[in-house]
Protein backbone atom coordinates (compact mmCIF):
# COMPACT_ATOMS: atom_id res chain seq x y z
CA UNK A 1 0.00 0.00 0.00
CA UNK A 2 1.32 3.40 -0.47
CA UNK A 3 1.42 5.67 2.09
CA UNK A 4 1.70 8.80 0.47
CA UNK A 5 -0.94 10.36 -1.71
CA UNK A 6 -0.40 10.60 -4.94
CA UNK A 7 -0.67 13.42 -7.59
CA UNK A 8 -3.99 12.75 -9.82
CA UNK A 9 -1.29 12.56 -13.07
CA UNK A 10 0.02 9.14 -11.31
CA UNK A 11 -3.68 8.18 -10.15
CA UNK A 12 -4.47 9.09 -13.84
CA UNK A 13 -1.71 7.00 -15.84
CA UNK A 14 -2.38 4.11 -13.39
CA UNK A 15 -6.24 4.09 -14.10
CA UNK A 16 -6.11 4.62 -17.48
CA UNK A 17 -3.66 1.67 -18.37
CA UNK A 18 -5.98 -0.68 -16.42
CA UNK A 19 -9.13 -2.09 -17.11
CA UNK A 20 -11.31 -0.35 -14.56
CA UNK A 21 -11.88 3.08 -15.39
CA UNK A 22 -12.86 2.60 -19.28
CA UNK A 23 -15.19 -0.31 -17.93
CA UNK A 24 -17.01 1.75 -15.57
CA UNK A 25 -17.10 4.54 -18.23
CA UNK A 26 -18.53 2.48 -20.89
CA UNK A 27 -21.58 1.21 -17.95
CA UNK A 28 -21.87 5.10 -17.08
CA UNK A 29 -22.12 6.47 -20.80
CA UNK A 30 -24.85 3.77 -21.15
CA UNK A 31 -26.63 4.76 -18.59
CA UNK A 32 -27.07 8.34 -19.16
CA UNK A 33 -28.00 7.69 -22.84
CA UNK A 34 -30.70 4.96 -21.72
CA UNK A 35 -32.27 7.15 -19.24
CA UNK A 36 -32.36 10.10 -21.59
CA UNK A 37 -33.44 7.61 -24.13
CA UNK A 38 -36.19 7.29 -21.14
CA UNK A 39 -36.95 10.33 -20.25
CA UNK A 40 -37.72 11.27 -23.93
CA UNK A 41 -39.76 8.72 -24.41
CA UNK A 42 -38.01 6.24 -26.19
CA UNK A 43 -37.63 9.01 -28.99
CA UNK A 44 -36.03 6.93 -31.72
CA UNK A 45 -33.42 10.11 -32.43
CA UNK A 46 -32.19 9.94 -28.81
CA UNK A 47 -30.78 6.47 -29.65
CA UNK A 48 -28.49 4.98 -26.49
CA UNK A 49 -25.66 3.71 -28.06
CA UNK A 50 -25.46 6.92 -30.26
CA UNK A 51 -25.58 9.01 -27.15
CA UNK A 52 -23.09 6.81 -25.04
CA UNK A 53 -20.75 6.80 -28.09
CA UNK A 54 -20.84 10.77 -28.50
CA UNK A 55 -19.96 10.78 -24.78
CA UNK A 56 -17.18 8.26 -24.97
CA UNK A 57 -15.72 9.75 -27.77
CA UNK A 58 -15.48 13.02 -26.97
CA UNK A 59 -13.57 11.89 -23.49
CA UNK A 60 -11.51 9.56 -25.29
CA UNK A 61 -10.51 12.39 -27.81
CA UNK A 62 -10.05 15.57 -25.11
CA UNK A 63 -8.25 12.49 -22.89
CA UNK A 64 -6.01 11.65 -25.67
CA UNK A 65 -6.83 8.15 -24.82
CA UNK A 66 -6.07 5.81 -27.78
CA UNK A 67 -9.29 3.41 -28.56
CA UNK A 68 -7.14 0.41 -28.19
CA UNK A 69 -6.55 1.47 -24.54
CA UNK A 70 -10.05 2.32 -23.85
CA UNK A 71 -11.18 -1.26 -25.44
CA UNK A 72 -8.68 -2.63 -23.09
CA UNK A 73 -11.70 -2.04 -20.50
CA UNK A 74 -14.63 -2.37 -22.72
CA UNK A 75 -13.69 -5.17 -24.35
CA UNK A 76 -15.87 -6.67 -21.15
CA UNK A 77 -18.85 -5.87 -22.46
CA UNK A 78 -18.16 -6.06 -26.19
CA UNK A 79 -17.83 -9.67 -24.87
CA UNK A 80 -20.79 -10.35 -23.78
CA UNK A 81 -21.98 -9.56 -27.52
CA UNK A 82 -21.79 -13.79 -28.33
CA UNK A 83 -23.42 -15.32 -24.99
CA UNK A 84 -26.04 -12.51 -26.07
CA UNK A 85 -26.73 -13.68 -29.64
CA UNK A 86 -27.10 -16.91 -27.78
CA UNK A 87 -29.50 -15.65 -25.58
CA UNK A 88 -31.96 -14.60 -28.40
CA UNK A 89 -33.02 -18.33 -28.37
CA UNK A 90 -35.42 -17.37 -25.25
CA UNK A 91 -37.37 -14.76 -26.82
CA UNK A 92 -37.56 -17.56 -30.40
CA UNK A 93 -38.62 -20.41 -28.10
CA UNK A 94 -41.51 -17.76 -25.93
CA UNK A 95 -42.68 -17.17 -29.43
CA UNK A 96 -42.09 -20.29 -31.50
CA UNK A 97 -46.18 -20.85 -32.16
CA UNK A 98 -46.44 -17.35 -33.59
CA UNK A 99 -42.56 -17.76 -35.58
CA UNK A 100 -44.28 -21.01 -37.10
CA UNK A 101 -47.47 -19.29 -37.91
CA UNK A 102 -45.90 -16.55 -39.94
CA UNK A 103 -42.69 -18.91 -41.93
CA UNK A 104 -44.01 -17.46 -45.07
CA UNK A 105 -44.24 -13.88 -44.48
CA UNK A 106 -41.02 -14.76 -43.11
CA UNK A 107 -39.40 -16.20 -45.66
CA UNK A 108 -40.69 -14.06 -48.34
CA UNK A 109 -39.77 -10.89 -45.89
CA UNK A 110 -36.16 -12.17 -45.51
CA UNK A 111 -35.41 -12.46 -49.12
CA UNK A 112 -37.11 -9.42 -50.38
CA UNK A 113 -35.71 -7.02 -47.50
CA UNK A 114 -32.11 -8.99 -47.66
CA UNK A 115 -31.76 -8.88 -51.36
CA UNK A 116 -32.81 -4.71 -51.08
CA UNK A 117 -30.36 -4.07 -48.70
CA UNK A 118 -27.59 -5.20 -50.46
CA UNK A 119 -28.38 -4.15 -54.25
CA UNK A 120 -29.65 -0.76 -53.52
CA UNK A 121 -26.85 0.01 -51.62
CA UNK A 122 -24.46 -1.14 -54.67
CA UNK A 123 -26.93 0.36 -57.16
CA UNK A 124 -27.43 3.83 -55.04
CA UNK A 125 -23.37 3.92 -54.88
CA UNK A 126 -22.54 3.35 -57.90
CA UNK A 127 -24.75 6.06 -59.24
CA UNK A 128 -23.00 8.20 -56.68
CA UNK A 129 -19.46 7.02 -58.03
CA UNK A 130 -18.08 4.79 -55.49
CA UNK A 131 -16.39 2.05 -56.76
CA UNK A 132 -13.22 -0.12 -56.14
CA UNK A 133 -12.78 -1.50 -52.63
CA UNK A 134 -14.65 0.92 -51.45
CA UNK A 135 -18.18 0.02 -53.03
CA UNK A 136 -17.78 -4.20 -52.42
CA UNK A 137 -17.06 -3.09 -48.35
CA UNK A 138 -20.97 -1.79 -49.01
CA UNK A 139 -22.41 -5.27 -49.73
CA UNK A 140 -22.59 -7.07 -46.19
CA UNK A 141 -23.52 -3.67 -44.51
CA UNK A 142 -26.67 -4.93 -43.34
CA UNK A 143 -25.74 -8.42 -41.85
CA UNK A 144 -24.53 -8.52 -38.49
CA UNK A 145 -20.66 -7.90 -37.62
CA UNK A 146 -18.43 -10.71 -37.55
CA UNK A 147 -20.21 -12.35 -40.71
CA UNK A 148 -20.23 -8.57 -42.57
CA UNK A 149 -16.53 -8.87 -41.94
CA UNK A 150 -15.91 -12.10 -43.49
CA UNK A 151 -17.74 -11.79 -45.97
CA UNK A 152 -15.74 -8.27 -47.24
CA UNK A 153 -12.42 -10.28 -46.63
CA UNK A 154 -13.55 -12.82 -48.97
CA UNK A 155 -15.05 -10.12 -52.00
CA UNK A 156 -12.56 -8.01 -51.94
CA UNK A 157 -14.05 -4.84 -49.56
CA UNK A 158 -11.99 -3.41 -46.95
CA UNK A 159 -13.26 -5.09 -43.41
CA UNK A 160 -12.23 -1.77 -41.04
CA UNK A 161 -14.38 0.23 -43.24
CA UNK A 162 -17.14 -2.51 -43.22
CA UNK A 163 -17.35 -2.59 -39.63
CA UNK A 164 -18.00 0.96 -39.85
CA UNK A 165 -20.62 0.71 -42.17
CA UNK A 166 -22.48 -2.09 -40.10
CA UNK A 167 -22.19 -0.02 -37.23
CA UNK A 168 -23.62 2.69 -38.46
CA UNK A 169 -26.62 1.01 -40.57
CA UNK A 170 -27.48 -0.05 -37.78
CA UNK A 171 -27.47 3.27 -35.79
CA UNK A 172 -29.24 4.69 -38.65
CA UNK A 173 -31.76 1.49 -38.97
CA UNK A 174 -32.85 1.82 -35.37
CA UNK A 175 -33.46 5.99 -35.62
CA UNK A 176 -35.58 5.57 -38.47
CA UNK A 177 -37.54 2.50 -38.24
CA UNK A 178 -40.33 3.96 -35.64
CA UNK A 179 -41.05 6.52 -37.90
CA UNK A 180 -41.18 4.92 -41.35
CA UNK A 181 -43.44 2.24 -39.79
CA UNK A 182 -45.93 4.98 -38.05
CA UNK A 183 -45.99 6.80 -42.15
CA UNK A 184 -46.56 2.99 -43.54
CA UNK A 185 -49.36 2.46 -40.86
CA UNK A 186 -47.82 -0.58 -40.08
CA UNK A 187 -49.34 -1.81 -36.62
CA UNK A 188 -47.79 -5.39 -36.92
CA UNK A 189 -45.11 -6.28 -34.49
CA UNK A 190 -44.36 -9.42 -36.03
CA UNK A 191 -43.45 -7.25 -39.39
CA UNK A 192 -42.07 -4.45 -37.83
CA UNK A 193 -39.56 -6.36 -35.44
CA UNK A 194 -38.81 -8.82 -38.61
CA UNK A 195 -37.47 -6.19 -40.97
CA UNK A 196 -35.66 -4.03 -38.68
CA UNK A 197 -33.33 -7.64 -37.60
CA UNK A 198 -33.28 -8.10 -41.28
CA UNK A 199 -31.96 -4.64 -42.56
CA UNK A 200 -30.21 -2.97 -39.26
CA UNK A 201 -28.62 -6.25 -37.52
CA UNK A 202 -28.21 -6.36 -33.90
CA UNK A 203 -28.84 -2.91 -33.36
CA UNK A 204 -31.75 -2.69 -34.98
CA UNK A 205 -33.43 -5.70 -32.62
CA UNK A 206 -32.13 -4.21 -29.46
CA UNK A 207 -34.05 -1.07 -30.60
CA UNK A 208 -37.05 -3.59 -31.51
CA UNK A 209 -36.64 -5.00 -27.72
CA UNK A 210 -37.04 -1.64 -26.40
CA UNK A 211 -40.47 -1.20 -27.76
CA UNK A 212 -42.13 -4.77 -27.88
CA UNK A 213 -41.17 -8.47 -26.75
CA UNK A 214 -42.70 -10.19 -29.90
CA UNK A 215 -40.99 -7.01 -32.33
CA UNK A 216 -37.33 -8.20 -30.62
CA UNK A 217 -37.95 -11.85 -31.21
CA UNK A 218 -38.75 -11.54 -34.98
CA UNK A 219 -35.65 -8.91 -35.13
CA UNK A 220 -33.77 -11.44 -33.74
CA UNK A 221 -34.52 -14.08 -35.97
CA UNK A 222 -34.56 -11.91 -38.89
CA UNK A 223 -30.73 -10.79 -37.89
CA UNK A 224 -29.93 -14.51 -37.65
CA UNK A 225 -31.68 -15.15 -41.24
CA UNK A 226 -30.02 -12.33 -42.87
CA UNK A 227 -26.71 -12.83 -41.84
CA UNK A 228 -27.02 -16.62 -43.06
CA UNK A 229 -28.51 -15.56 -46.49
CA UNK A 230 -25.88 -12.36 -46.82
CA UNK A 231 -23.33 -14.64 -46.67
CA UNK A 232 -24.99 -17.05 -49.38
CA UNK A 233 -25.45 -14.48 -51.97
CA UNK A 234 -23.58 -11.33 -51.97
CA UNK A 235 -20.02 -13.33 -53.38
CA UNK A 236 -22.68 -14.24 -56.20
CA UNK A 237 -24.59 -10.89 -56.82
CA UNK A 238 -20.96 -8.69 -56.74
CA UNK A 239 -19.47 -10.66 -59.60
CA UNK A 240 -22.66 -10.40 -61.52
CA UNK A 241 -23.31 -6.53 -60.98
CA UNK A 242 -19.30 -6.30 -61.57
CA UNK A 243 -19.54 -8.20 -65.07
CA UNK A 244 -20.07 -5.92 -68.09
CA UNK B 1 -26.90 -16.79 -11.87
CA UNK B 2 -23.82 -19.46 -12.59
CA UNK B 3 -26.04 -21.70 -14.63
CA UNK B 4 -27.50 -20.02 -16.84
CA UNK B 5 -24.53 -17.74 -17.63
CA UNK B 6 -22.63 -21.08 -17.95
CA UNK B 7 -25.46 -22.89 -20.45
CA UNK B 8 -25.13 -19.53 -22.80
CA UNK B 9 -21.44 -19.86 -22.65
CA UNK B 10 -21.63 -24.05 -23.80
CA UNK B 11 -24.05 -23.50 -26.11
CA UNK B 12 -21.41 -20.18 -27.88
CA UNK B 13 -18.30 -22.95 -27.65
CA UNK B 14 -19.75 -25.60 -29.00
CA UNK B 15 -21.51 -23.29 -31.84
CA UNK B 16 -17.77 -21.63 -32.04
CA UNK B 17 -16.07 -25.17 -32.52
CA UNK B 18 -18.84 -26.12 -35.10
CA UNK B 19 -18.36 -23.56 -37.31
CA UNK B 20 -14.72 -22.93 -37.27
CA UNK B 21 -14.67 -27.14 -37.50
CA UNK B 22 -16.50 -26.83 -40.68
CA UNK B 23 -16.04 -23.71 -42.19
CA UNK B 24 -19.66 -22.71 -41.91
CA UNK B 25 -20.86 -19.07 -43.17
CA UNK B 26 -22.66 -18.80 -39.86
CA UNK B 27 -20.95 -16.90 -36.60
CA UNK B 28 -20.67 -19.62 -33.87
CA UNK B 29 -22.98 -17.64 -31.28
CA UNK B 30 -26.05 -17.86 -33.89
CA UNK B 31 -25.61 -21.62 -34.14
CA UNK B 32 -24.91 -21.54 -30.38
CA UNK B 33 -28.77 -19.84 -30.47
CA UNK B 34 -29.98 -22.69 -32.73
CA UNK B 35 -28.64 -25.39 -29.84
CA UNK B 36 -29.98 -23.55 -27.32
CA UNK B 37 -33.59 -23.29 -29.23
CA UNK B 38 -33.36 -26.61 -29.57
CA UNK B 39 -32.34 -27.41 -26.17
CA UNK B 40 -35.33 -25.29 -24.96
CA UNK B 41 -37.91 -27.50 -27.17
CA UNK B 42 -36.59 -30.94 -25.95
CA UNK B 43 -35.67 -29.67 -22.21
CA UNK B 44 -38.45 -27.01 -21.87
CA UNK B 45 -36.49 -26.78 -17.76
CA UNK B 46 -33.67 -25.17 -19.93
CA UNK B 47 -35.82 -22.65 -21.01
CA UNK B 48 -36.95 -21.62 -17.64
CA UNK B 49 -33.33 -22.07 -15.67
CA UNK B 50 -31.81 -19.50 -18.95
CA UNK B 51 -35.20 -17.36 -19.14
CA UNK B 52 -33.99 -14.50 -16.45
CA UNK B 53 -30.79 -14.32 -17.21
CA UNK B 54 -31.87 -13.89 -21.25
CA UNK B 55 -34.16 -11.51 -20.40
CA UNK B 56 -31.33 -9.54 -18.13
CA UNK B 57 -29.48 -9.57 -21.11
CA UNK B 58 -31.23 -9.12 -23.67
CA UNK B 59 -32.73 -5.73 -22.13
CA UNK B 60 -29.43 -4.40 -22.28
CA UNK B 61 -28.56 -5.32 -25.96
CA UNK B 62 -28.03 -1.77 -26.58
CA UNK B 63 -24.64 -1.67 -24.16
CA UNK B 64 -23.22 -4.24 -25.81
CA UNK B 65 -22.70 -2.56 -29.21
CA UNK B 66 -21.32 0.69 -27.59
CA UNK B 67 -17.82 -0.48 -27.27
CA UNK B 68 -18.00 -1.18 -31.33
CA UNK B 69 -19.40 1.84 -32.09
CA UNK B 70 -16.51 4.06 -30.19
CA UNK B 71 -14.60 1.90 -32.20
CA UNK B 72 -16.76 3.74 -35.07
CA UNK B 73 -16.26 7.54 -33.78
CA UNK B 74 -12.79 7.15 -33.16
CA UNK B 75 -12.16 5.34 -36.80
CA UNK B 76 -14.27 7.59 -38.98
CA UNK B 77 -11.33 8.39 -40.69
CA UNK B 78 -11.63 5.27 -42.89
CA UNK B 79 -14.69 6.65 -44.56
CA UNK B 80 -12.32 9.02 -46.18
CA UNK B 81 -13.42 11.53 -48.76
CA UNK B 82 -16.30 9.47 -49.24
CA UNK B 83 -17.96 9.83 -45.86
CA UNK B 84 -21.06 11.99 -46.41
CA UNK B 85 -21.61 10.23 -49.64
CA UNK B 86 -21.54 6.60 -48.14
CA UNK B 87 -23.92 8.17 -45.04
CA UNK B 88 -26.53 8.89 -48.10
CA UNK B 89 -26.23 5.44 -49.52
CA UNK B 90 -26.71 3.59 -45.89
CA UNK B 91 -29.51 6.22 -45.30
CA UNK B 92 -31.27 5.35 -48.16
CA UNK B 93 -30.70 2.02 -48.67
CA UNK B 94 -31.43 1.28 -45.43
CA UNK B 95 -34.83 2.98 -45.43
CA UNK B 96 -35.45 1.05 -48.87
CA UNK B 97 -34.44 -2.74 -46.68
CA UNK B 98 -37.27 -1.61 -43.97
CA UNK B 99 -39.61 -0.46 -46.55
CA UNK B 100 -39.76 -3.34 -48.60
CA UNK B 101 -38.97 -6.16 -45.99
CA UNK B 102 -42.00 -5.06 -44.22
CA UNK B 103 -44.86 -4.29 -46.70
CA UNK B 104 -43.57 -7.79 -48.34
CA UNK B 105 -44.38 -9.07 -44.59
CA UNK B 106 -47.67 -7.66 -44.33
CA UNK B 107 -48.50 -8.97 -47.82
CA UNK B 108 -47.40 -12.14 -47.90
CA UNK B 109 -49.45 -12.91 -44.28
CA UNK B 110 -52.74 -11.08 -45.74
CA UNK B 111 -52.19 -13.65 -48.50
CA UNK B 112 -52.23 -16.51 -46.02
CA UNK B 113 -54.97 -15.06 -44.38
CA UNK B 114 -53.12 -14.81 -41.07
CA UNK B 115 -53.27 -12.20 -38.34
CA UNK B 116 -51.25 -11.54 -35.60
CA UNK B 117 -51.91 -13.23 -32.54
CA UNK B 118 -51.42 -11.50 -29.17
CA UNK B 119 -48.92 -11.17 -27.50
CA UNK B 120 -48.33 -14.70 -25.47
CA UNK B 121 -47.40 -14.18 -21.74
CA UNK B 122 -43.59 -14.83 -20.70
CA UNK B 123 -43.06 -18.19 -19.07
Amino acid sequence: MNTQPLPLTEIWSYLSSGPLLWLTATLVAYLIGDWLSRTSGRQPLVNPVLVAMILLGALLWSTRTPYIAYFEGAQFVHFMLGPATVALALPLYANRLQIRRAMLPLIAALIVGSLTAILSALWIATALGIDGPVWLSLAPKSATAPVAIGIAEQIGGLPTLTATLVILTGIIGAMIVTPIMRLLRIRDWRARGFAVGVAAHGIGTARAFQVNETAGAFAGIGMGLNAMLTAIVAPYIVTLLMSP
Amino acid sequence: MILPISILLMCQLIGETVARGLALPVPGPVLGMALLLAGCIVWPKIAEIVMPAAQGILAHLSLLFIPAGVGVISHLDVLGSAGPVLLVVLFASTALALITGVLTFVAVARLCGDKPVPTEPQP
